[in-house]
């Protein structure tokens, strides 16, 4: 185990945490990537000790196959899910023209007891209302 | 999004590298049984020569293939895949499971066959299908999110 | 017996590739009817069998030996569970076909609906850490399609923060799974309790706490709930219904599976702790709203809250009691969504301020309606009742006194929500139907223009009333399953010798 990758899983694990935070859902999905690629590394630094790469036919000394089909597995879902949130981001910015993540608004009117009319949150799914 | 075409790069990927990319991706594909590879680097070798030819401008390229649905080869690959899941259930055996058949081809000598093969052909188409998808919806200039039917477009 | 286990699973992956390839409406309903029919048939099958003799059933992938397989496991818990589960699944199914709605707008409908059920049945059956993360990633990500498949604004909006939240859980996850991975060296359910029973105190709290804090966020608990009232209400009914229903009781199951296999009774008090919060904020928030989807939202929350105290409290009848809750809350939360789901597509909406006089316009609407909701109250002879008097009961005994006080009241305000919905929706004047005829105001018919949709509800509701027809044996069953939970061993010692 190295300490140096322990530090860059670390490093990977704040930017992607403030990257999280931001309003905006371009740095979300960068977030998404980079908090990723540091779980994934976490589990290959954590879960086995170097060694030759485990093929069949190879000397001994090969390191543990498991964590790395594990990893395998968790980059490919990784990938699906970072493209998901580039395409919501994408299809956000052809609605609102806006990268931010809004408000949620029936939260927002009942925090300030407005006793309004139809509020946007209360229509129902149009899929719902019959055509 | 409008790329212009360069000449050489135009020339480059698509009269040489695809189909250098191709014979690769077969045989990356087909030795991922006994050395690294499979269907899923094979795919993936395909899906890059699907990008270079978008980023050369040559969108309309990829839309104009034979392969305009990208979703009937999704549904195709993964069909592929879960029937060789299944079959092993109905002789008997777990699923997932593979049989290992050895031929004596003439001419060639011993050629080992495996069920799994299959599976990794389907992994394969769908990984494939999956660039081709994403290239054609979030590539394209903001036509459709989920394909080229579009459905979810508006 | 493989067969059994594995087709909940394949069956409905195989049904969503064909649905790929095939894109006629009614061929792509067909199919995935067929094989949700297929999945459920083999959930009962299991379920039979596992009721006769209670063995842990055992399927392994690829004739691999022991641990390096992947692993399909049932229990009691795991069987009732996916039998209820698939059964859900199919009812909404038929009520989205009659809903002739979401399919008829996305090809893209069934397909990911599918691979949805397949990801939930493999989660019931997931036999190691790992299987179990890669059933959550697929059944989350088909959800995330169905949330946001019409791109609209509000849909974008709230799923986003629904996106990226279940990112996180996924990735806490994956996390936690790596540090067991790395403190035990292995994945699998059947070996981890032992290995695990060897760690040093302080390494075996995080790893269970980082468990806790995956599940929990799916699971909705307090201070992790609030992606939820959010985002659900976006989606149509028959998703939302699924949603409602079912994923979150997949975390609740997840929690239970931690609590009783992996980190038996360990940091109960918070659990408890966490689990009155939960139902508190959850009734706070379903008597603050005023419309239908989002009020029964947050009973879903309040309802999480009553399961997380029962497991909790431990020992063989507050298990018992919870998981009662559990396999109850599934149906009754399903098909109040359903029925919400066709009073906004008769009436346009379903906030309280606009829909009024249902009663009078459709009395069976009425009825389908009233059973779950006073069943989700807790009235007796209602199954409801039945779980949380064992509940109260099994507090009682353990001395949870403040615990069960709060329980109770909050059960009160269940009831003054649901009394709140049906005081505004079902009492008052009878507005007419925005489909059809204006003068259908008069007429009985309103189920008549939505049978199918109808049929799925009330067959549903059926059930719940059945629940309590056979409560007595099931009541057994439930208890069973809890012994079983409690016993580790035997777990371990089934899945080995297998």
């Amino acid at each position: 185990m190295s300490l140096s990758l322990l530090v860059l899983v670390g490093v990977l694990f704040a930017v992607g945490t403030y990257l999280l935070m931001e309003r905006s859902l371009t740095r979300v999905a960068l977030g998404v990537g980079v908090l990723g690629n540091g779980a994934n590394l976490l589990i290959v630094v954590a879960g086995s000790d170097s060694g030759q790469a485990p093929i069949v036919g190879r000397p001994d000394q090969l390191t543990d196959p498991l964590p790395q089909a594990l990893v395998l597995t968790a980059i490919v879902i990784g990938f699906a899910l970072l493209s998901f949130v580039l395409a919501l981001a994408w299809r956000n910015w052809t609605i609102t023209e806006n990268d931010g993540v809004e408000d949620d608004f029936e939260d927002r009117s009942l925090v300030s007891r407005k006793e309004g009319t139809a509020k946007p949150g209360d229509a129902p799914h149009h899929e719902d209302v019959a055509r | 999004m409008n790329f212009r075409p360069s000449a050489i790069l135009d020339e480059l990927v698509d009269r040489w590298l695809s189909k250098v990319a191709v014979l690769v991706a077969v045989y990356v594909t087909f030795r991922g049984h006994n050395a690294p590879g499979g269907g899923f680097a094979g795919g993936l070798v395909v899906g890059g020569v699907f990008v270079l030819q978008f980023l050369t401008g040559r969108e309309p390229h990829i839309r104009h293939r034979p392969i305009r649905r990208p979703t009937l080869l999704l549904g195709f690959g993964l069909l592929v895949a879960l029937v060789t899941t299944v079959i092993p259930l109905v002789v008997d055996a777990s699923p997932l499971e593979s049989h290992i058949w050895k031929l004596n081809v003439p001419f060639i000598g011993e050629v080992k066959v495996v069920s799994s093969m299959f599976f990794d052909l389907g992994v394969f188409f769908v990984v494939v299908a999956v660039v081709l998808m994403v290239l054609l919806s979030l590539g394209a200039r903001g036509e459709s999110l989920v394909g080229d039917d579009g459905v979810g477009a508006s | 017996m493989t067969a059994l286990l594995t087709l909940p699973v394949l069956g409905p992956l195989v049904a969503a590739a064909l649905c790929l390839v095939f894109r006629r409406l009614n061929v792509q309903r067909a199919i995935s009817f067929a094989s949700l029919t297929v999945a459920a048939g083999c959930a009962v099958a299991v379920f039979v069998n596992v009721w006769g003799d209670g063995e842990v059933r055992v399927a392994r992938m690829g004739g691999w030996p022991g641990s390096f397989a992947i692993t399909f496991v049932a229990d009691r818990l795991s069987a009732v569970m996916l039998l209820v589960a698939l059964a859900a699944v199919t009812l909404v199914l038929i009520y989205a076909i009659g809903q002739r709605a979401p399919d008829e707008r996305s090809s893209f409908y069934h397909p990911v609906y599918m691979v949805m059920s397949a990801g939930i049945a493999q989660a019931l059956l997931a036999g190691d850490l790992f299987n179990l993360f890669v059933a959550f990633e697929i059944l989350l990500m088909a959800s995330y399609v169905l949330l946001t498949l019409e791109g609209t604004n509000e849909q974008i909006r709230a799923g986003t923060t629904y996106v990226v939240l279940n990112i996180l859980e996924s990735l806490v996850l994956l996390v936690a799974i790596g540090l067991v991975f790395a403190a035990t060296g292995t994945v699998n359910m059947a070996e981890l309790p032992e290995r695990l029973a060897e760690l040093p105190d302080g390494v075996r709290t995080s790893l269970h706490l980082f468990l806790l804090i995956a599940f929990g966020i799916k699971a909705a608990v307090f201070p992790l709930f609030f992606w939820l009232p959010d985002s659900y209400p976006t989606a149509p009914s028959s998703v939302s219904a699924v949603f409602a229903g079912l994923l979150t009781k997949i975390g609740v199951y997840c929690m239970i599976r931690t609590q009783t296999l992996l980190f038996p009774g360990e940091a109960s008090d918070l659990i408890v702790v966490v689990g009155i919060l939960t139902m508190v904020i959850g009734i706070i928030g379903a008597v603050s709203h005023q419309n239908m989807k989002r009020i029964l939202s947050f009973h879903i929350i309040s309802q999480i809250g009553y399961m997380v105290f029962g497991l909790g409290i431990g020992g063989e009848a507050a298990i018992a009691a919870t998981v009662f809750f559990l396999v109850h809350q599934i149906p009754v939360k399903t098909s109040l969504f359903l029925v919400e789901g066709i009073v906004s597509r008769d009436q346009g909406s379903s906030s309280l301020k606009e829909v009024s006089g249902l009663a009078r316009r459709s009395p069976w609407l009425a009825v389908l309606f009233l059973l779950p909701a006073l069943s989700l109250a807790g009235l007796p002879p209602f199954p409801g009742f039945l779980a949380k008097f064992s509940l109260v009961r099994a507090g009682l005994d353990a001395e949870h006194y403040v615990g069960v006080a709060i329980a109770i009241t909050v059960s009160l305000f269940t009831l003054v929500s649901m009394v709140k919905i049906w005081v505004a929706a079902f009492w008052g004047e009878a507005k007419p139907s925005s489909v059809g005829q204006p003068d259908a105001v008069a007429t009985v018919g309103l189920l008549r223009h939505h049978r199918l949709m109808a049929t799925s509800t009330a067959v549903m509701v059926v059930g719940i009333v059945m629940l309590a027809v056979v409560a007595g044996p099931f009541f057994q069953f439930v208890t069973d399953a809890a012994l079983q939970l409690l016993d580790p061993a035997s777990y371990v010692s089934a899945v080995r010798s297998s």
